[in-house]
């Protein structure tokens, strides 16, 4: 994906298990405007599938997911 | 369900007989399509999870609020009803009230007082499985019975007591833990809310 954005806010949620790197990530997009974007670390392996779930369920977007070891980066953009 | 969809359905066969095809009768017919719509929104449920909590055991508490909370961060409400063996989860340690009858009392000392002293379902080996269990959970990370209820309170998820397990038992409302809208009812409240609900478990 190559489109261009900024990102308004990182989240670090290393090391936290579920349900919290949802439940965080839900609070921390709140806090930025609709149409912004967040940054959040996970080092959770469901994340992998849990941030799309939950993204797709509260209506906002992954723009883009990074894995940097054992760190997996989501770009999500506040949509709802 | 099914009925709701075939009243829909016949209602648009029937709207839709041999008519010709004028401005009017198409604008008749969208405002009818509309009311119909309209008596299906109000039939539909609410994105919320209703929960029963008929467990006292660790591990299924913790999967309750582990499901509550991750419910709220999906954007969906919450409403948590404790009853029979999930009621004592919900006393205050450090609470005591008197007037209580032997059988009360006794149910007191037996069941366990806070979300502190829940054991496991399985391998709670006399309280070392437990103990073992709760520093796994520190290790990793998890989130204590404690910390879950702290949150599930900051997010708004709605506890409900069963009144008739709290008087079988002989629990006053008194010796409850303080929870931001923590309510007593009976079966009534839990099936209002079940039946406005997407989701319901039975833990």
């Amino acid at each position: 994906m190559s489109e261009e954005f900024t990102v308004e806010k990182v989240m670090d949620l290393k090391g936290l298990p579920c349900p919290m790197p949802v439940v965080k990530v839900s609070k921390g997009i709140k806090e930025v405007e609709v149409g912004q974007v967040i940054e959040a670390h996970s080092t959770d392996p469901g994340s992998l599938t849990d941030f799309p779930a939950w993204a797709r369920t509260s209506g906002n977007e992954i723009l883009k997911t990074e894995e940097d070891g054992d760190v997996i980066k989501f770009f999500i953009k506040r949509t709802a | 369900m099914t009925s709701i969809v075939q009243e829909a359905k016949e209602t648009v066969s029937n709207s839709e007989e041999k008519e010709p095809l004028t401005m009017e009768n198409v604008e008749k017919q969208l405002a009818e399509l509309k009311s119909r719509i309209e008596v299906l929104d109000k039939k539909s449920t609410d994105p919320k999870v209703s929960m029963i909590v008929f467990s006292g055991d660790l591990d299924k508490v913790l999967a309750s609020f582990v499901i509550a909370t991750g419910s709220v961060a999906m954007g969906m409400e919450v409403v948590m009803f404790f009853t029979f063996w999930g009621t004592p989860v919900l006393r205050d340690k450090n609470k005591s009230v008197g007037g209580k009858d032997t059988m009360g009392k006794m149910f007191g000392k037996m069941l366990p007082k806070g979300t502190g002293a829940v054991k496991l379902s399985q391998m709670n080996m006399g309280g070392m499985g437990t103990a073992m269990m709760k520093s796994l959970m520190k290790k990793k990370n998890v989130a204590s019975l404690e910390q879950m209820l702290e949150m599930a309170e900051e997010l708004d998820v709605k506890i409900y007591v069963c009144e008739m397990s709290m008087d079988l038992m002989g629990f006053k409302r008194e010796e409850m833990i303080d929870y931001n809208g923590l309510e007593f009812c009976g079966v009534a409240k839990f099936l209002e809310e079940a039946n406005n609900s997407r989701i319901q478990l039975f833990i």
